[in-house]
């Protein structure tokens, strides 16, 4: 069962306050968070002033809202009022917003407790959580690996039992590869299911926030929250419920197994997808392989664009008015560089132009795929990297390969966990699905989980 | 060896919706710097832009005045550049396809002048220069503006001048946007080349920047014009480059680097739909156009046959047409209500503001009852100016002043008042028996005095006339 609706139970059958069991993740915290480097800040004392009033609310009979009570945390590209917001980036040092994300609106809305906020990749470009100006989020499940990202700081957080669910931000896959190498399971919405008001932008297109939780009960829960149209963000309709379809049986349910993908991994990851297909097949599903025409320009695809996009929204950090802590780090760097080279007049036709219909014939193919299936089954990464392993950065870029295709389309697609390698290393596996069908998605991965415990 | 000047002009108008562009901020003009913005218009991380639907009205009259096309579908795009008063370090604007396109407007002379596009974006902020140093005012970033392009159509500074004026009289009658060069709610960009007369090429053109009046702006043409000639003339080659007008001794300069090459690496704004305008809207757009300037020219030249001097005023400020139109309603000779208001009201305002406003303490109506008692013959001509006066004075309606004793005099106080002109003035008798016209006038002018305006002139050149004779 999920985290959530259990630690709900206990706190309505007071086996204990809500104050103690924010007092308890605290304290896991900062028994913890100094290997794991998960948290970049620690917001204690009004997690435990919003814990009081939850326990007030409790000892008047009142009932909980979904989320309500529940120690969770937010990525630092999220914007939360009077709490310092920088991206983990020296430029936004000591930049303070004066208004909230909508998310975290919705979620105050809710009690949600908010521990901290956590480490990510320096303006969410990475693929380590090691761009990070505080240094890289540390895998819980081993000390020499990362936790990935960019969301690896919550990622990290949830794998290692210090919050129950964090909310990250994937662009080119930074919830599903940091859920994935911390052995949680990650959501990436379909892209205009949840807003981006108030979300640091990286790639305005491709942005979208999600939740990484322990469980995929957990992460419906949080979707269906903050799934809500926005009237200050044109490009985000709100998603459709999910949480109410988890436990339907997959018979006769058709799940496309990615080719492309799947011939690019091997070993272990290779091994523990078959298993899955096998469960799969095991609960009626049909297993059907599919393959997408110019699949492999996904990767470049994907980085001219949020490159391009980057180094446009990235523009307003001049140094002038942000800046106290100094300036941005390599990768920024060369993201910035990268973007505003492929946007130059004279190259803007050979790259953005060229990219921008790429995408959109990527984008038809998979919604092509799609109706011949409810959904796509794919690798999600490798398994964590280990800690300052010196590969290029176009090396690292490969590794995103999994993820960008779902991003490009906009499509809905998650990242749970299916067993560990022989490391102790957990290992992902990736559900892509039609736009707003988090539901199928979220169905799916359940099932896949109930056959793992 | 003869030059023509070719001149386009970009012109950007500040519209006066309530809200900004992108941000639900008042756009009023002033107030204590950085108190109307907030995250969005001052682009702090995080923010987005919502398309405030009302600017896309405001520039689809603007393009229906000028007879554009209007576009269905148009898109918002970025425009990367850095500058103290651009916080997102990118303006959203309409690069690749603008709301409005290919409309046209025509000068007085009968020339066309074509309008290339117009097309929405967002103002920046503005920098104000203090003891050495620079300060941003964040209030104007985001208020929205319309960008309307000529073609290089213009070919005198004169004609220059007046498609500046033509859009001017265009905004105000639209109601959407003061179009004061002053204040800097309407800007010119005068893009200008010369060419040998006869010759079909371009010249190589300058922009000229930083003209804060259409005089200023004339005046700039005049002289870029001359320098450019000169250039050519020697057989020199024009720079192209952007200039700036210096009013203190009316030359262009070079600006110090701000646009020299710039590449805006303009790509599709991925926060923003497109702007979409569907047939219902556009008509009912259509239907709310007011009567535009040269439609009511039309109306009160041929229609009513006004005076091209009293028409011109006119419609150089629409209120007073307005109260015009009101006050000549049912008349059969709407001449004389519009000599009363030229003649009587217009003397009386002295200020641009006044005239702008046109403020009358007598409401047209009874303006209209006037002109109706002096068309009818009721009272004369300058009767109705002098209780015009009276009505202005004292509030009073042209039925009281009537009761009250300023009547047409009869024929008995008529007289009487003659008689009195004659013997304070003996003279003017004495000028006039000797043979000088002019001392009648002067008589007539005492007898109007003494009757306060009452008296028929007519009728009382006549008396004075035979009593002198006598």
């Amino acid at each position: 069962m999920g985290r959530i609706s259990e630690l709900q139970r206990g706190l309505i059958q007071r086996d204990f306050s809500c104050q103690e069991l924010t007092r308890h993740y605290l304290e896991e915290i900062s028994r913890k968070n100094s290997t794991l480097n998960a948290y970049i800040k620690i917001t204690g004392d009004t997690a435990l002033e919003v814990a009081r009033r939850v326990d007030e609310k409790l000892a008047r009979g009142g009932q909980l809202l979904a989320l309500e009570g529940i120690p969770m945390t937010l990525k630092d590209n999220i914007s939360t009022r009077g709490i310092e917001t920088t991206c983990c980036s020296k430029i936004l040092q000591g930049y303070t917003p004066i208004y909230d994300a909508s998310v975290w609106e919705l979620l105050q809305c809710q009690n949600a407790v908010l521990l901290g906020k956590t480490n990510m990749d320096e303006f969410a470009m990475g693929s380590g959580c090691e761009t990070s100006c505080h240094g890289g989020a540390v895998n819980p499940h081993s000390p020499d690996h990362v936790a990935g990202g960019s969301s690896g700081g919550g990622a990290a957080a949830v794998g290692g039992g210090l919050a129950v669910y964090a909310l990250g931000s994937d662009t080119g896959g930074s919830v599903r590869q940091p859920a994935s190498f911390c052995g949680t399971v990650g959501l990436k919405p379909t892209y205009g299911a949840v807003s981006r008001y108030g979300l640091i932008a990286y790639a305005s297109s491709l942005d979208q926030i999600g939740p990484i939780a322990a469980s995929v009960e957990d992460a419906a829960a949080v979707y269906d929250v903050i799934r809500q149209k926005d009237e200050r963000d044109c490009t985000c309709v709100g998603g459709r419920s999910a949480s109410g379809t988890l436990k339907n049986s997959l018979r006769g349910k058709k799940i496309g197994v990615m080719q492309e993908l799947i011939e690019t991994i091997g070993g272990e990851i290779r091994t523990a997808l078959e298993n899955a297909q096998r469960i799969y097949q095991d609960l009626g599903a049909e297993l059907i392989p599919v393959t997408i025409p110019d699949l492999e320009y996904a990767l470049p695809v994907y980085y001219i664009l949020a490159s391009a996009e980057a180094s446009s929204n990235l523009g307003r950090y001049d140094g002038v008015r942000y800046g106290r802590g100094q300036g941005f780090g390599d990768e920024v760097k060369r993201r910035i560089l990268l973007g505003t080279f492929v946007l130059r007049e004279g190259y803007r036709d050979e790259y953005y132009q060229k990219a921008q219909l790429l995408r959109e014939k990527l984008t038809r193919s998979m919604k092509f795929a799609l109706e011949a299936c409810d959904m796509l089954l794919a690798p999600v990464s490798p398994t964590a990297f280990e800690r300052g392993s010196s590969r290029s950065a176009v090396e690292t870029y490969r590794t995103d390969l999994y993820t960008v295709p779902a991003s490009l389309a906009g499509l809905p697609a998650l990242s749970v966990p299916c067993g560990v390698n022989s490391q102790g290393l957990p290992i992902g596996l990736q559900l892509i699905g039609k736009a707003f069908e988090e539901a199928a998605i979220l169905n799916a991965a359940w099932k896949l989980e109930e056959a793992f415990t | 060896m003869k030059y023509e000047l070719v001149a386009g002009l970009e012109t950007h108008v500040e519209l006066n919706t309530k809200t900004k562009i992108f941000c639900s901020c008042a756009t009023e003009f002033g107030g204590e710097p950085n108190t109307r913005c907030c995250p969005v218009c001052t682009g702090q991380p995080g923010s987005l832009p919502r398309l405030n639907e009302r600017v896309v009205d405001y520039a689809i009259l603007a393009g229906l005045a000028l007879h554009c096309e209007i576009s269905p579908i148009s898109y918002m795009d970025r425009k990367n550049y850095r500058y103290p008063d651009l916080p997102k370090a990118y303006q959203i604007t309409q690069h690749e396809i603008p709301l409005c396109r290919n409309g046209w407007i025509k000068l007085t002379n009968g020339r066309i002048i074509r309008v290339n596009r117009i097309h929405i974006e967002e103002d920046a902020g503005k920098l104000i220069h203090r003891n050495g140093q620079t300060l941003v005012d964040y209030n104007r970033g985001g208020v929205p503006l319309i960008e309307i392009v000529t073609e290089p159509d213009l070919h005198t500074a004169g004609e220059a001048r007046e498609y500046v004026e033509a859009l001017q009289l265009l905004m105000k009658y639209l109601g959407i946007s003061d179009g004061k060069m002053q204040e800097g709610s309407l800007r010119c960009d005068v893009n200008l080349s010369v060419r040998p007369v006869g010759s079909e090429t371009f010249g190589v053109r300058t922009e000229i920047k930083n003209m804060n009046s259409v005089a200023f702006m004339a005046r700039a043409m005049d002289f870029e014009f001359r320098r450019q000639s000169a250039i050519l003339e020697q057989g020199g080659k024009v720079a192209q480059e952007t200039l700036r007008y210096n009013e203190a001794d009316g030359t262009t300069a070079p600006m110090r680097g701000k646009e020299d090459e710039n590449d805006y690496r303009y790509f599709r704004e991925p926060d923003l739909p497109p702007v979409v305008v569907d047939r219902e809207r556009l008509e009912r757009l259509r239907a709310s156009l007011p009567e535009l300037p040269d439609q009511r020219m039309e109306r009160y030249t041929a229609g009513l046959g006004l005076p091209q001097q009293d028409v011109r005023l006119l419609i150089r400020y629409p209120a007073a047409a307005d109260y015009f139109d009101k006050a000549s309603q049912g008349l059969k000779k709407p001449r004389t209500a519009a000599n009363l208001i030229v003649g009587t009201l217009f003397t009386r305002m002295k200020t641009e503001a006044t005239r702008e406003n046109f403020q009358v303490p007598v409401p047209a109506e009874q303006l209209r009852d006037l002109a109706f008692m002096a068309e009818s013959g009721q009272i004369s001509g300058s009767l109705a100016k002098t209780m015009l006066e009276s009505m202005l004075d004292t509030g009073k309606s042209p039925e009281e002043l009537l009761k009250d004793g300023l009547s047409a005099l009869d024929n008995d106080g008529l007289e009487q008042l003659c008689r009195d002109a004659l013997e304070q003035n003996p003279g003017a008798v004495q000028d006039y028996l000797k043979g000088k016209e002019k001392a009648l006038k002067a008589l007539l002018g005492a007898v109007m005095r003494l009757s306060k305006g009452r008296a028929d002139a007519l009728k009382a050149e006549e008396l004075l006339k035979g009593m002198i004779n006598l």
